[in-house]
C-alpha cells in the first residue's frame, strides 16, 4: 500500500538552527497520525515545509508514490494537501460560505448559491454542525475552527494536517472535533495532527510520530505504546509525571475580590461582577476559554486596569491590616508595602525588556531604591548570578539580552525576579505557555515552594489536566464572569469543560 | 523528476544573524565606506571626468586643509553633536522628535533677543547667563507643547513636532521684521563693536568655547543614558511601554520630562549658534541640523561618544563636498550625490550587519559533489 504522503530525510536549517534533521515520516489513508513533540521541536516547521510554505534544504516528498516538490501553499492544495493553523485565517465580516470560497479561481461563474450548498453537503457528511451563512465575527473559536476544516475539505484536500487544533478548545469542543476527525479518517483521509498533549495522542490517532529537537526519534502504534513511553521519547529520559500537591496549611483570607466590573472603550464588558477570595498558603487556578477576562482581572489586581466599581481588598498577613488596592497605580501598591508579584501572560513585552540583559531586567522592580539619582547595579548583579544558578538558567552571562534565550530560561528569569521579593501574593498567567516539560515542572515546583511559604498563589491556566493536579481550588471564567468555583481535588475536566461555557456566556467573546 | 526541474528554488535567502562578532561588524563597516568611495569614484569619472584621487584629496583639503578650516569643521561637528545629544534621550524614548530644527531656532531666537534688547544693560558674562536661561526654556517650551499633547491625548508627535518647525521660522521673520526696520530681512551681527553677549575667545580661538561645551555635554549624556534612573526609565518606556506600565513608571511624565530635557538641550544648541558662533540670527541658522542630527544620532545606535565620530563624518562628508563644488567648479549638486552615496553605503550596511545572505549556488555544488561520491 502507498502512503498518501511520505516524508523521506527532510533537513531544514535556519541559520545555525536545525530546525528538522533527517526526518523521515509517513501516513497512510484512512490514518491519524500524531506528530508529537515539544515546543520548538520543529513540528510547526516540518507540516509547512509540507504545506510549501518553507522549502527543505535536504530529503524528499512522495504523495502517492511520487516525488514531488512543493513550492507554495498553492502547489499544495494542487496535491490535496489542507493546512489548518492554529490561528485562524478569516474574515470577519464574511460568511462561513463566503470564507470558504475565498480565493478559489474557478473558472465558472461565482455562484455563492452553489457554494453555499456544496459547503451544506459536506456539513451533514462529517456532522459539522454549522450554519453557511452565519458571519465569522458572531461565531465562537471552535465554529471558526470548523470553518476553517470545511474550508479545506472543500478545496478537495485528501490530506489534512491541523497545527494544535485542540489548544483553543473547551472538553466537550474537543470530543466533537475528536469524532469529526475519526469520521473523516474512516471517509479515506489522511490525518495529521500536531500535539504535545499525551492523552490526546493515546485517544485520537492510530500512530505516533515523535520528534525531539529537530530530530526524529521514531513511531510507534498508539495502541502498544503508553504515556510514560512516549514522554520518554518526547524528552529523551524518563520523567516523573506527577505534580506534587500538599494540602494548604494556615490559610488566612489574603485578597478578597468582590463585585468587580470592568469595561473595555466600546463599553463591552470584560469583567462582570467578579467576585472570589484568594487564601494564604494554597494555589487558586483560573480556567477558562481565552480571552474570557482572564489578563483584565489579573491586571485589575495588579494595578494595571481601571475598574468601573468592586474593591480589591488585601489583608496584610504581618500588621492584619485591610487594604483597597482598585485603582492604585503598581506604584502605589507597592509603596503600600504590598508584596505583589505579577507573572504576566506576554513576557518579553510587559514582564521583561527584551533587549536588555538579565541584569538590567532585575532592575525593573528595583531600581527606584535609593536615593542617589543613579543606578546602583550590585544587588540586581548578585540577584541574577543567584537566580541563574538556582534556577538553571542557560545563557552565555547575565549581561546577555534575555530575547536571546529561550523561552523556559526567560520564563525561569521572569518568574525569579518575581518571587525574588518572596511575595504574599503571586500572580502568573500561563506561565508554562511554550516551556518544554523540564521547564513546566520547574515552574510548577517554583509556585509550590511560594504556596509553602504561605503565598497566595493564582495561576491562570489553560491545560485543564495541570490545573486540576496543581490547583487547590479552580476559578473558572467565562465571557468575563465567574461562572465557578470548584476543588481542585475532587473536579473532573468535564465539570469544568461545562462551566467554561456556561450558560452566562455573552456573545462577545471568543474572538480572541 | 522532470516536474522538478522547471520549478527553480529561491536563488537568495536572507537569514537573520544571531549576534556579530564586534570586529566583524567594524570590517563590514569599514568595507561599506570603502565600496562607497569607490562608487564614488565612478561616478565622478563618468558624469566629469576627474581624477577621483584629486577629487577626494580635495575633500580632505576642504576640511584640513589650514589651522582655520580646522577650528570650522570641529565648530559645525559641534553644533552638530549638540543637537544630535539633544534628540537622542527623545528617539530612545521612541519618541519621534523630528522638531530639533524648531526648538534650535527658538533657542537662538531668544539669545538673539536677548541680545538685542538687554546687551546694553549688563555686562557679558550676566547676559549671557540671562541668554542661556532664556534660550533653555524657549527650546524647553517648544519641545513641551508635542510632548503634553503626545501625553495627554496621544496625538502624533512626527507631525506635531514637524510642524512646530515651520511655527518657530515664521516667529524668527517676525521678530528679524521687527528689528530691522529698513526691511531687507536681513539682521546684521549683533552688538558688533561692542561685542557684548559673545562667547569669549579662549586661546585666541572664538569657537573653542562652544567645542569645549559640548564636549561636556556629551560625556554628561553618555552618564545620563548609562547610569541615571532617568536613563534607566527612558530606555524601558522607549522598548516597550508595556513593562513600562506594568513596573509603575508613569509614562506620560517620563514623555514630558524626557522631551523637555531634549528641547532645553536644543535651546543650548540655538545659544551656542548665536552667541558663540554667528552672532546673528536668520530662518536657517539651524540650518537642517535638526533633521541631520537625527541620522547621527541613529548612526551611533544613541551612543553618545560614537555620535562625536558620526556626526564629525557627516561634517566631514558637508565641508569636502562643498570643497570640490569651489576648487573643482563643479556645481553643487555632485557633492550633494557623493555624500548621498556615502550615506546610503553606510547606512544600508547595517542590514548585513544584521543579516546573512546565502546563495543556493553553494548548496548545488555539494549536491554535485554528493553525485561525485555516489559515483565513486
Amino acid at each position: 500500500m502507498t502512503s498518501a504522503i511520505e516524508l523521506k530525510g527532510i533537513t531544514k536549517r535556519f541559520g545555525a538552527v536545525v530546525a528538522n534533521r533527517n526526518v523521515s515520516l509517513s501516513v497512510n489513508r484512512g490514518e491519524i497520525l500524531s506528530l508529537l513533540g515539544e515546543n520548538g521541536s520543529g513540528k510547526t516547521t516540518l507540516m509547512n515545509i509540507i504545506s510549501g510554505i518553507y522549502h527543505p534544504d535536504e530529503g524528499q516528498i512522495f504523495i502517492g508514490g511520487n516525488e514531488v516538490r512543493i513550492n507554495s501553499p498553492h502547489e499544495a492544495f494542487e496535491y490535496k494537501i489542507g493546512m489548518i493553523h492554529q490561528h485562524f485565517k478569516l474574515v470577519d465580516i464574511f460568511t462561513a460560505a463566503q470564507n470558504v470560497i475565498l480565493g478559489l479561481d474557478e473558472k465558472s461563474k461565482f455562484d455563492i448559491k452553489t457554494a453555499t450548498k456544496k459547503v451544506a453537503e459536506i456539513c451533514e457528511k462529517y456532522g459539522f454542525n454549522i450554519d453557511p451563512s452565519k458571519k465569522i465575527y458572531e461565531m465562537s473559536v471552535s465554529e471558526k475552527q470548523t470553518v476553517e476544516i470545511i474550508k479545506v475539505l472543500y478545496r478537495g484536500a485528501d490530506i489534512l494536517i491541523l497545527d494544535e487544533p485542540t489548544a483553543v478548545l473547551t472538553p466537550q469542543e474537543t470530543t466533537s472535533l475528536f469524532d469529526i476527525l475519526r469520521r473523516m479518517r474512516d471517509d479515506g483521509k489522511a490525518i495529521i495532527i500536531i500535539t504535545h498533549k499525551l492523552h490526546e495522542v493515546l485517544e485520537l490517532s492510530d500512530r505516533v510520530s515523535v520528534l525531539r529537537k529537530g530530530e526524529y526519534v521514531g513511531t510507534v502504534d498508539t495502541a502498544s505504546t503508553t504515556e510514560s513511553e512516549l514522554t520518554e521519547m518526547m524528552v529523551g529520559k524518563k520523567i516523573e509525571l506527577n505534580i506534587e500537591r500538599d494540602m494548604p496549611a494556615n490559610s488566612q483570607p489574603r485578597l478578597a475580590v468582590s463585585h468587580i466590573n470592568c469595561m473595555s472603550r466600546d463599553g463591552i464588558k470584560l469583567l462582570d461582577d467578579v467576585s472570589f477570595t484568594a487564601y494564604s498558603g494554597e494555589i487558586l487556578g483560573i480556567a477558562g476559554i481565552a480571552g474570557s477576562g482572564q489578563r483584565e482581572l489579573l491586571e485589575a489586581i495588579a494595578g494595571l486596569q481601571h475598574l468601573e466599581s468592586g474593591e480589591i481588598i488585601y489583608n496584610d498577613p504581618k500588621s492584619g491590616a485591610s487594604e483597597d488596592l482598585r485603582d492604585k497605580s503598581p506604584l502605589q501598591i507597592r509603596e503600600m508595602g504590598v508584596r505583589l508579584s505579577f507573572v504576566p501572560e506576554d513576557r518579553l513585552g510587559m514582564g521583561l525588556v527584551g533587549n536588555m540583559d538579565i541584569v538590567d531586567n532585575m532592575m525593573l522592580r528595583s531600581y527606584r531604591s535609593g536615593k542617589s539619582a543613579f543606578l546602583e547595579k550590585r544587588k540586581p548583579k548578585n540577584l541574577a548570578d543567584e537566580i541563574v544558578a538556582q534556577l538553571e538558567v542557560v545563557t552565555p552571562s547575565v549581561t546577555t539580552p534575555v530575547r536571546r534565550l529561550s523561552g523556559g530560561n526567560v520564563q525561569k528569569v521572569l518568574v525569579g525576579r518575581e518571587i525574588s521579593s518572596s511575595p504574599t501574593v503571586l500572580m502568573a498567567a500561563y506561565p508554562v505557555r511554550g516551556l518544554d516539560i523540564n521547564s513546566s515542572y520547574t515552574i510548577y515546583n517554583l509556585l509550590n515552594a511560594q504556596k509553602k511559604n504561605g503565598s497566595s498563589v493564582i495561576y491562570v491556566g489553560e491545560d485543564l489536566d495541570v490545573l486540576i493536579e496543581l490547583c487547590d481550588r479552580i476559578l473558572v471564567i467565562g465571557g468575563g464572569r465567574v461562572t465557578g468555583i470548584v476543588d481542585g481535588r475532587n473536579t473532573t475536566k468535564e465539570e469544568i469543560g461545562l462551566l467554561m461555557t456556561g450558560k452566562e456566556r455573552s456573545e462577545d467573546n471568543g474572538g480572541e | 523528476m522532470a516536474a522538478n526541474k522547471k520549478k527553480h528554488e529561491p536563488f537568495i535567502h536572507i537569514t537573520k544573524r544571531d549576534a556579530i562578532v564586534w570586529w566583524k561588524a567594524w570590517l563590514i563597516r569599514i568595507a561599506a565606506v570603502i565600496i562607497a568611495l569607490l562608487v564614488c569614484a565612478i561616478v565622478v569619472v563618468a558624469l566629469t571626468g576627474y581624477n577621483p584621487i584629486k577629487v577626494y584629496a580635495s575633500m580632505i583639503d576642504g576640511t584640513f586643509g589650514s589651522s582655520r578650516k580646522v577650528w570650522n569643521t570641529l565648530q559645525s561637528t559641534a553644533i552638530l553633536l549638540c543637537i544630535s545629544l539633544a534628540v537622542t534621550p527623545a528617539f530612545k524614548m521612541k519618541f519621534w522628535n523630528i522638531g530639533a530644527e524648531g526648538q534650535v531656532l527658538m533657542g537662538a531666537l531668544a539669545s538673539a533677543a536677548c541680545m538685542f534688547y538687554a546687551g546694553d544693560r549688563f555686562p557679558t558674562p550676566i547676559l549671557i547667563l540671562i541668554m542661556a536661561i532664556a534660550s533653555i526654556v524657549s527650546g524647553m517650551i517648544w519641545a513641551l507643547i508635542p510632548a503634553f499633547f503626545k501625553a495627554k491625548w496621544n496625538t502624533n508627535e512626527t507631525l506635531f513636532t514637524l510642524m512646530m518647525n515651520y511655527v518657530a521660522i515664521q516667529f524668527v521673520s517676525f521678530a528679524i521684521m521687527v528689528w530691522v526696520p529698513n526691511g531687507s530681512m536681513t539682521m546684521g551681527v549683533i552688538n558688533r563693536a561692542s561685542k557684548i553677549g559673545w562667547f569669549p575667545e579662549i586661546f585666541g580661538q572664538k569657537y573653542l568655547f562652544n567645542i569645549i561645551i559640548v564636549v561636556l555635554l556629551t560625556v554628561a549624556m553618555f552618564v545620563y543614558l548609562k547610569f541615571s534612573k532617568h536613563g534607566y526609565e527612558i530606555a524601558v518606556v522607549g522598548e516597550s511601554e508595556n513593562t513600562a506600565r506594568y513596573i509603575g513608571i508613569n509614562v506620560k511624565h517620563v514623555i514630558i520630562r524626557t522631551m523637555m530635557f531634549s528641547g532645553a538641550l536644543c535651546g543650548v544648541a540655538g545659544l551656542l549658534l548665536v552667541a558663540g558662533t554667528n552672532h546673528t540670527i536668520t530662518t536657517s541658522t539651524a540650518g537642517g541640523n535638526g533633521f541631520t542630527a537625527i541620522m547621527v544620532s541613529w548612526l551611533a545606535k544613541f551612543n553618545p561618544i560614537i555620535m562625536m565620530l558620526t556626526s564629525f563624518l557627516i561634517v566631514f562628508l558637508q565641508r569636502g563636498a562643498g570643497q570640490i563644488a569651489t576648487t573643482l567648479r563643479l556645481n553643487q549638486s555632485i557633492s550633494d550625490i557623493l555624500t548621498g552615496i556615502i550615506l546610503f553605503f553606510i547606512i544600508g550596511c547595517e542590514f548585513f550587519v544584521n543579516y546573512k545572505i546565502n546563495f543556493s549556488f553553494g548548496k548545488k555544488i555539494t549536491e554535485a559533489e554528493k553525485i561525485e561520491e555516489a559515483a565513486k
